[in-house]
């Protein structure tokens, strides 16, 4: 591939398939509205029309996927600078205040003065012109990337930047590219969604088998089952009716995850739809007894099972799994895992998802009686009238669990969150007062407004940084902090603005364990604020062996 | 800040000792230049006030017409106090000025709000020499550059058209002093059908009129016949209407801002516009570049807004620049969200 100074190659010559402006048109239309039935009519109009081989780039980038980064951002806000004639800082000041780098790009170097006439079709500007960029030396790439920036205008070039940078946000959930695929192929968005699931690859004839009617179009083996997910349970659990037809589990602390077992061979996925396969050997090798067409949903947990304890242990520890892609003897030894079994959907080879729960867990105690040890069964919590659950609840964190999952017995097996048959009911979060100390700007939706936030609490006379939290504030209290975070900057370190300690929130967190890797020695488990605390001041925030001494309790 | 500085911020704002007047003064003062008529330039309370003469009724239709306000001509310079004052029109919106000040010590400039983009409801920004050139600095990053207006407002109409279409009410968020005006104006080069607008809007456009600018015709919501559901019609709000029950009579309806802040995405997606016209009163990166340099002075401070980048841009391109923040003058002496907490 030489992209790069073959001038006209892809402007001049028709190449097959359908000029990016209509991607283009189809990001605008996206983007300039906030109603669903609007997106998903501009998505289901683009479908309809474009090439597959474009169609399939399109699904691939706007359910989420991303191309591994190709350009180092260093190398693009240089040669943004260079572009613009601008210094390095006033382009650094610049990314600071829009909060997204394809965009400061695509806003500082300046527009070729006249557009071409036609542009390359999406998969042809994937696949030729982006893809390749990776692989090319440092001048090669250069060249390469300056003469899109040289030819592509507006929209067109924002796109271009995106996806050399990552990943294209434009506003459309997956759910939204499914409900489009649906409407078009005439089918259950169930089954799109299960189209759609693991590792789909953006080739045309992946596009046209997203768009087969029932009972066509075939699936990769691999390929696993949407998740059914639970929604929080607010009201109290009386309200679901007879405690008879309801299945009561702990609700596990680990990695939702589902074991496939086809061909022969072993697939474990993660609910965001990683292959976890290597990292946890224990798991696949207990499931080599099992039949082809097995499909197993469940929590991957790290578990001490020997003389003394048979119990979870920490999610921390699990942590440390979770990286390794090959983990040798020793971390095998100390932080042993398990798939904890709490459905099966596939047996045989047949989907069993319209069966009942009850039907379903009875097939399940068969199949995890082939497996080996690493695949347990999660039990159900023993309870006969509702009034007996909010004790064992309040026992959650002692067993090392995040609280109760409630089942409907007689209930399918769902696709995504819906509401009514699933519930999780989990222990109320740890809270904290702790005093604002840092403040930088977010990206994306909360480009340009100090929206991060860096909290500490009092250790002697200092202050020491425990926690940063994103999100828990109104709009209105976001707008209000950040006037008064301009108005109140002590210091500035890059992005980052130190202030004057005066205000408190309230923040809740999940879990805490000891960090070498933090000041504070602690490090908390998805903090986030509960509430501005503008009653407290200063002196009221907690200090931190106010938090330490919790650091026994948690099992993080 | 220099000792003999003929400016300098106080609580009260800008002030020049050798004539003893504040401009654009933040709280009452004894003695007021007001270079326009928006809120955060132009406060009641002061004692007398002097501005541009055609800013009079706009500034009465603001504040209110109690204290003495004097309107003085565009370019004819007068005396205050030790200095010589005059005021050449900015180009921000209709009545707005930027003030030139003759002293023993130095000519200095203060740009009130200002714009160079073609705007035809007001007289275009005048430039003339100074010494030290104290400009807004509003959007005072290289991101803010504006597209042609015209273009813009093409956009508009076009979007409105499609709104037609689709039977959708269309409501346009501008400011209520100036953008208004000016989208009714330009727009009046492109269609005479009429179109609606918020209640806040009517005195200043009323006003407008009355000083002659051509504008569409604009009709009150508040008049419309009861039942009228506005489809496929330009209703003009400002923004702080957004979000309001005064919404719920435009079912269905598209939301467009009309800002130079919608030049960032993340800004319209954050509030929810379906749609940012990038169409501004202030004057663009290139634009406060060119400027600090077109009125050939030897020093420049930026004041209102985030003026530290244009300030060292210059400073780069040899003009001595330094940033003063007027606000957080006036912050260590007023409302924080939290005063008195500490």
């Amino acid at each position: 591939m030489e992209p790069a100074g073959d001038a006209g190659r892809f402007f001049g010559e028709p190449d097959g398939g359908i000029d990016m402006k209509r991607f283009v048109e189809l990001f605008e239309a996206l983007d300039r509205t906030t109603k669903t039935n609007a997106k998903v009519a501009a998505l289901v109009a683009y479908f309809r029309e474009a090439e597959p081989a474009d169609a399939a780039w399109a699904v691939y980038f706007l359910t989420g996927q991303r191309l591994k980064r190709l350009v180092g951002t260093r190398e693009l806000r240089e040669w943004t600078g260079e572009f613009s004639g601008l210094s390095a800082w006033l382009v650094e000041d610049s990314y600071e205040h829009v909060g997204d780098l394809a965009e400061t790009m695509t806003l500082l170097v300046p527009e070729p003065d006249t557009p071409p006439d036609d542009l390359p079709s999406l998969h042809r500007m994937v696949e030729e012109e982006i893809r390749p960029l990776g692989k090319m030396t440092d001048d090669a790439r250069r060249a390469a990337v300056s003469e899109q920036w040289r030819r592509l205008p507006g929209t067109a070039r924002f796109l271009y930047n995106k996806l050399i940078t990552g990943a294209l946000r434009v506003g459309v959930s997956k759910r939204l590219v499914t409900r489009a695929l649906a409407e078009l192929a005439g089918v259950d968005p169930g089954l799109t969604a299960h189209r759609l699931m693991g590792d789909w690859q953006p080739k045309p004839e992946n596009f046209r088998r997203l768009l087969a009617g029932e009972g066509e179009g075939g699936q990769d083996h691999a390929t696993p089952y949407p998740f059914f997910l639970a929604s929080p349970l607010q009201a109290a659990p009386e309200t679901l009716g007879p405690p008879r037809e309801w299945r009561a589990e702990w609700k596990w602390d680990g990695i939702r995850a589902q074991l496939i077992r086809r061909a022969g061979e072993t697939i474990l996925w993660s609910r965001g739809e990683e292959r976890l396969d290597g990292r946890f050997p224990e798991i696949e090798q207990a499931a080599a007894n099992l039949p082809d067409g097995t499909v197993i949903d469940g929590e991957v947990m790290a578990w001490q099972s020997d003389a003394h304890a048979d119990r979870p242990l920490p999610f921390s520890m699990l942590q440390t799994r979770i990286g390794r892609k090959k983990p040798g003897a020793k971390t095998l030894e100390t932080t042993p895992a398990v798939l904890l079994a709490f459905d099966l959907l596939e047996a045989d080879g047949r989907d069993l998802r319209d069966r009942s729960l009850h039907q379903r867990l009875e097939m399940l105690s068969g199949v995890v009686d082939l497996a080996g040890d690493a695949i347990r069964a999660s039990e159900p919590v023993a309870f006969e009238r509702w009034d007996a659950l909010p004790e064992l609840r309040a026992s959650s964190r002692e067993r090392g669990v995040e609280g109760l999952m409630l089942k409907r017995t007689d209930s399918p097996y769902r696709v995504g969150r819906k509401r009514g048959d699933w519930w999780k009911w989990k222990v109320d979060p740890y809270t904290f007062d702790g005093v604002l100390l840092y403040a930088q700007p977010g990206h994306g939706r909360r480009s340009g407004l100090f929206t991060d936030y860096t909290f500490a609490v009092h250790s002697g006379r200092d202050l020491v940084p425990v926690a940063k939290a994103y999100s828990g504030l109104k709009q209105t209290e976001i707008d209000e902090l950040d006037r008064w975070i301009r108005s109140h900057t002590r210091e500035r370190f890059g992005p980052v603005r130190s202030v004057e300690p005066v205000h408190v929130f309230e923040l809740a967190f999940e879990g805490i364990a000891r960090s070498g890797r933090h000041k504070s020695g602690i490090a908390l488990r998805f903090p986030r604020i509960q509430r501005w605390r503008r009653d407290l001041k200063v002196e009221d925030a907690d200090r931190l062996e106010d938090l330490e001494r919790l650091l026994g309790k948690s099992p993080i | 800040m220099k000792s003999r500085d003929l400016l300098r911020p106080d609580a009260g704002g800008l002030y020049c000792a050798a004539g003893d007047f504040w401009i654009d003064p933040l709280k009452p003062v004894a003695r007021a230049i007001v270079t326009h008529a928006h809120a955060d330039h132009a406060r009641s309370g002061s004692g007398d006030y002097h501005t541009a003469r055609e800013n009079l009724p706009i500034l009465a239709a603001r504040i209110g017409e109690g204290a003495p306000h004097s309107g003085h001509e565009p370019g004819r310079p007068f005396d205050l106090g030790d200095v010589r004052v005059t005021l050449f029109p900015a180009g921000h919106i209709f009545g707005s000025s930027w003030v030139r000040i003759e002293s023993d010590t130095g000519t200095w400039g203060v740009s009130g709000d200002f714009k160079r983009a073609p705007d035809p409801t007001c007289a275009p920004f005048q430039p003339a020499p100074v010494d030290v050139w104290l400009t807004e600095c509003t959007f005072g990053l290289p991101v803010y550059r504006w597209p042609d207006p015209g273009q813009v407002v093409d956009e508009i109409h076009e979007w409105w058209q499609a709104c037609r279409r689709a039977n959708r009410p269309a409501v346009l968020f501008c400011y209520a002093l100036g953008k208004a005006q000016r989208i009714l104006a330009e727009l009046a080069g492109r269609t005479v059908e009429p179109v609606w607008m918020h209640g806040a809007m009517r005195p200043l456009v009323d006003a407008y009129r009355k000083a002659g600018v051509e504008m569409l015709e604009a009709r009150l919501v508040s008049e419309a016949e009861k039942g009228e559901k506005f489809g496929g019609q330009l209703i003009l709000a400002p923004p702080s209407a957004a979000g309001s029950p005064w919404m719920r009579r435009f079912p269905g309806h598209s939301a467009g801002f009309v800002s130079g802040w919608m030049r960032i995405r993340g800004n319209r997606r954050r509030r929810g516009y379906d749609r940012g016209f990038v169409m501004s009163d202030h004057a663009d990166w290139p634009a406060l570049v060119d400027t600090a340099e077109a009125m050939g002075a030897s020093r420049v401070i930026t004041i209102h807004g985030n003026g530290e980048a244009l300030a060292g841009y210059l400073n780069g391109r040899g003009i001595e620049a330094e940033s003063w923040n007027l606000r957080a003058t006036l912050a260590d002496s007023s409302a924080s969200p939290t005063a008195g907490s500490t």
